[in-house]
């Protein structure tokens, strides 16, 4: 009895089905009608990881703002091989477990081309596992050593910014040398801190230096007097680089405890990216000296292709948005976004490039990279990519603080700034 | 940095701490001891004072003094209107039943920081204190002439910290002479004692929870308002707030307003303490346990009654 009654019902459910899925294949026709005709017109998909949201919301807004600053550029000269850049934007929360979500997505929902734009390290070691799995060809813009190191695969690309160990590494002898062999650290504790605690403490040792005391804070950390009271009496130096959104209150907190006998005091400017040096409290930085990867301050000496960049970002003298002057950038970051997309161009134009088919061919051009002059396309200055380890190596900057201005004192030369290899991708599989 | 400064030091950011705790913390103990409603996004106002801290002294400029007067007048009260706004609507349609509510302000949390990043952003910005001036803090020394005294290195504090100890300290007073003084602190512990009893002696008992709803949210803002020249407004500053808050409600005794001041001075000093001395991890952890103690041997309190 029951089979009786289940029968036409089945049969009604199964033509149901049939139907719906014809009508599904329908509605879809002219998504994928499209491609068979016209596949060059077919823009160039990039999927943007960005840190809307969390603690890299900052940096986030000004790689945004550089990304599509170069991809008008880009697309305004013709694209690339004749196709237009799309920027597919996904925020991953600065977070390592929705970044690698963020990557499948571009992968499988998206239909991107490749992914690029990482910044925070932690984010970064997240997501690469999955851009390998995936084949998906991976570009992030995040200082770390973790490229470099051999930690990552042959799908993840840092050909746009310079890794923390060739910074420090270039920073040392300055500090060594002008400001004092005792130092005290002071760091965030996440991956792209540790790397900084790692090398730098190397790199000073080598030139006669010492460091007395290691001050890890978490990124996170809001209230900072407490972990100053560690740094010993005799620090001739403060080392000093601080990520996350309490930047403002930990340099300010570092003014008040130390008062008028501050020892030298060397920071990385990721302690105040994002932050206007006229800000109150700051204003025992006067003297100071900051990495910059690149100068927030529109130098005296600038080329024109710097100030063409900035134009075209839409940043003014003092590094700030032109159409809000509190509004600073992450200057001494971002422009590795805009010379990331430029070396996509001309990867995809080397290999050829016309579909995820080609992704391979892509990695495989760009580890084929080397130098890399300054100008338009490298507005921070000259580079040489080392394709081995996927990382690429430029100039560092040394600015002081000058009438609450960066001014660059010292510019650490590529050079200075070389270590030998820890990993040879090209050997790895894809 | 030797161990007499170095504890003194200690001492003064616990108390920081302390003093913006147990001003936060009594907020979330009015609300339960006089609805018995635990609220979830009692450190989403919180933030919602810092953030409003910000707009006010952003639109309304005029040195740093008069911004931050107005930050603090305006930034409460309004945060205040939206909570009682939010019991009439929310809260009362659903009778104060307890695991409703819990469910609602958990909702409330996220709408709230939700709209807060949609229309404020990721950023921490930071408000001017009105006045901020380094102290410089001296210590004594048995030297060769007896005891002497000098000021070491980063033994200092700034005017503006020892401004919100202080400013805490009066208004946790005030809201204590409030509710034993004041008419409408009397018909607020009336409501305490038993509702039924209060709506029987024509208290209009609906009217009562708005407005304790309204006021604690309000103690959490000026909480925000008085932390935010120290640290900076950002839309995610709520959360740790709010599991200290419940620290400090829990060991002290929900509802009770003594045990929530004992306890805030407890957790803030130990939290700086330890935190100078060893690392701030471990002061969480050790609040937490004290917590999971508290529970087992003593789940009223240190300062509650058992129930009746």
């Amino acid at each position: 009895m029951t089979k009786s009654i289940d029968r036409p019902q089945s049969a009604s459910r199964r033509s149901a089905l049939k139907t719906l899925g014809a009508a599904g294949a329908a509605a879809t026709l002219p998504l994928w009608a499209r491609y068979t005709n016209a596949q060059t017109a077919e823009p160039i998909r990039i999927g943007f990881q960005k840190h809307v949201t969390g603690i890299g919301a900052a940096y986030g807004r000004w790689y945004d703002r550089t990304s599509q600053a170069a991809v008008a550029k880009i697309n305004a000269e013709g694209g690339i091989n004749g196709r237009m850049i799309e920027l597919v934007t996904e925020d991953d929360g600065t977070d390592p477990k929705r970044g690698a979500e963020v990557l499948e997505k571009f992968a499988n929902q998206s239909n991107c081309d490749v992914a690029f734009g990482t910044l925070f390290s932690h984010v970064v070691i997240g997501s690469a596992p999955r851009a390998g799995e995936l084949k998906l060809p991976y570009f992030v813009v995040s200082e770390g050593h973790h490229v470099a190191s051999g930690m990552l695969n042959r799908w993840t690309l840092q050909p746009g910014i310079t890794d923390v160990k060739s910074q420090v590494q270039a920073m040392a002898p300055f500090v060594s040398n002008n400001l004092g062999k005792k130092v005290t650290m002071i760091f965030p504790d996440f991956a792209f801190g540790h790397d900084h605690r790692d090398y730098f403490s190397k790199a000073i040792e080598a030139q006669g230096g010492q460091v007395l005391e290691m001050i890890a804070i978490p990124p996170t950390e809001t209230s900072f007097t407490k972990y100053f009271p560690k740094i010993p009496r005799d620090t001739e130096v403060i080392y000093h680089v601080m990520v996350g959104p309490a930047v403002l209150t930990f340099v300010k907190e570092m003014g008040e405890f130390f008062g008028p006998s501050r020892p030298e005091i060397f920071g990385f400017i990721d302690s105040l990216e994002a932050v206007d040096l006229s800000s109150p409290g700051l204003d025992f930085l006067e003297g100071t000296y900051f990495w910059e990867g690149m100068p927030r301050y529109l130098q005296p000496d600038a080329a024109d292709y710097v100030k063409s960049y900035r134009d075209a970002v839409g940043v003014d003298e003092n590094g700030a948005s032109t159409e809000d002057a509190k509004d600073v950038s992450t200057a001494a970051h971002m422009f590795g976004c805009w010379e990331t997309l430029h070396i996509i161009k001309a990867g995809m134009e080397a290999s050829g490039y016309s579909g995820p088919g080609d992704r391979q061919a892509l990695v495989e051009a760009v580890e084929a990279m080397t130098d890399m002059p300054a100008g338009i396309e490298h507005p921070q200055g000259a580079k040489v990519f080392n394709g081995k380890t996927h990382q690429v190596f430029g100039s560092q900057y040394i600015s002081q603080v000058e009438g609450g201005k960066l001014i660059v004192k010292h510019t650490a030369s590529i050079e200075d700034t070389l270590y030998p290899d820890e990993v040879d991708y090209t050997t790895q599989s894809f | 940095m030797e161990f007499g400064p170095y504890l003194m030091l200690a001492m003064l950011e616990g108390a920081v701490l302390a003093a913006v705790l147990a001003l936060m913390a009594s907020g979330l103990s009015l609300t339960f001891g006089v609805m018995r409603v635990v609220n979830v996004a009692h450190g989403e106002f919180y933030m919602l004072g810092a953030v409003m801290a910000w707009f006010v002294a952003h639109l309304v400029g005029g040195g740093a003094a008069i911004a931050f007067i107005a930050a603090a007048v305006i930034a409460p009260l309004a945060v205040g209107a939206m909570a009682a706004a939010a019991d009439m609507t929310i809260l009362k349609r659903i009778d104060y039943d307890p695991e409703r509510t819990i469910v609602a302000t958990i909702g409330l949390l996220y709408v709230i920081q939700q709209v807060t990043l949609m229309t404020y952003g990721a950023d921490a910005r930071p408000v001017e204190p009105p006045f901020n001036s380094r102290i410089a803090l001296p210590w004594f020394e048995w030297g060769e002439e007896g005891l002497a005294l000098y000021y070491p290195w980063g033994l200092s504090t700034t005017s503006y910290k020892l401004f919100v100890i202080a400013a805490a300290a009066v208004l946790i007073l005030a809201v204590r002479l409030f509710m034993t003084r004041t008419k409408a602190g009397l018909i607020m512990r009336a409501t305490q004692l038993d509702s039924e009893m209060a709506t029987a002696f024509g208290i209009p008992v609906e009217r009562v929870y708005a407005a304790v709803f309204g006021i604690g949210a309000g103690l959490a803002a000026l909480a925000g308002v008085l932390i935010v020249p120290v640290q900076q407004a950002h839309y995610l500053m709520g959360g740790d707030a709010l599991l200290l808050s419940f620290i400090v409600v829990i060991i002290g005794g929900l509802g009770s307003m003594a045990g929530t001041i004992v306890a805030a001075i407890l957790i803030g000093m130990s939290d700086g303490i330890i935190s100078v001395f060893f690392s701030p991890t471990l002061a969480k952890i050790l609040a937490t346990l004290l917590v999971a103690l508290v529970l087992v041997f003593r789940p009223q309190g240190l300062f509650g009654s058992r129930p009746r």
